[in-house]
């Protein structure tokens, strides 16, 4: 029960930030919906097989990796930017299958999702235990680049024994 | 110099930066030979035009509820960006589409050389 008290607050308190017209009405209106929003997932959470879903992942670690990949992103986008500029494009377009070591799904998906927001590399497919990426610009220390961030998603993964 | 003209020019040179980024983008779309190099341009466009775009708007609204939201929406960006793309790569591959690779070119090219 406090769960759900607590879920239709925070609810509550993202439409109070969404919103920015703090009549009584509209505020009462904001209310009842964010009631009705957890009525709704109470009753899906009921019906899904699964249970509750658990967020396995360090917040204060993440925050670091997030930071990191910050970094990471602003590299590759410049690499793309002057492979797009230059006038004879040499390409090295090249797939690759990189090893990936998380557990949990979620922190696959992290690691997957990071390969394809840093420019220059997709993951095109997920096979067990590895990704198959299509790089832009293929070089031989992409690998190790590679294994550096499965460690470090790796490290922000918790509750794994 | 006064504080507000400071922010004034940090925004623009954000916005500009980030539209700066959405157009190479779009040239990298345009000039790049095959369908998977083409995928790589776009992802300009969706991460560095994105992020600072997103980042000038944020400095220009200042403290107020248009930050939260625009943040909110980097943050979605952030998430559904990468898994489209992912989408659009994984049916082209699923649909037969087998890109070409330099990387094998070269391998194969240097052992008719030898």
């Amino acid at each position: 029960m406090l769960r759900k008290i607590i879920t239709a607050l925070v609810f509550f308190a993202l439409w109070l930030l969404m919103s920015g017209i703090y009549k009584p009405m509209i505020v009462w209106l904001g209310a009842a919906s964010s009631i009705l929003a957890v009525f709704v997932t109470d009753r899906m959470n009921r019906a899904s097989v699964r249970g509750h879903m658990t967020i396995k992942i360090k917040p204060f670690a993440s925050v670091g990796y997030w930071l990191w990949l910050m970094v990471e992103i602003a590299k590759a986008n410049w690499a793309v930017t002057k492979l797009i500029l230059t006038p004879e494009m040499k390409l090295n377009r090249h797939m690759i299958t990189v090893p990936n070591s998380q557990v949990t799904d979620l922190g696959a998906t992290i690691f997957a999702n990071s390969i394809t927001l840093t420019p220059g590399t997709i993951t095109v497919e997920v096979e067990p235990g590895v990704f198959i990426v299509h790089a832009l610009d293929y070089s031989s220390s992409d690998m190790d680049a590679m294994a550096d961030m499965d460690r470090r998603v790796t490290a922000i993964e918790s509750g794994v024994e | 110099m006064t504080w507000a003209l400071v922010v004034e020019i940090i925004s623009w040179i954000l916005i500009i930066s980030g539209s700066a980024f959405t157009i190479i983008g779009a040239i990298g779309s345009l000039r790049f030979p095959d369908f998977w190099s083409r995928l790589h341009a776009a992802s300009v466009t969706e991460s560095a035009g994105m992020i600072l775009l997103i980042a000038g708007m944020c400095v220009h609204a200042g403290l107020s509820l248009v930050t939260v939201k625009l943040i909110l929406i980097g943050a979605f960006i952030f998430l559904t960006g990468p898994t489209s793309t992912h989408a659009v790569a994984n049916a082209a591959l699923v649909s037969g589409e087998r890109p070409e690779s330099d990387e094998e070119d070269k391998k194969k090219k240097g052992k008719q050389v030898r």
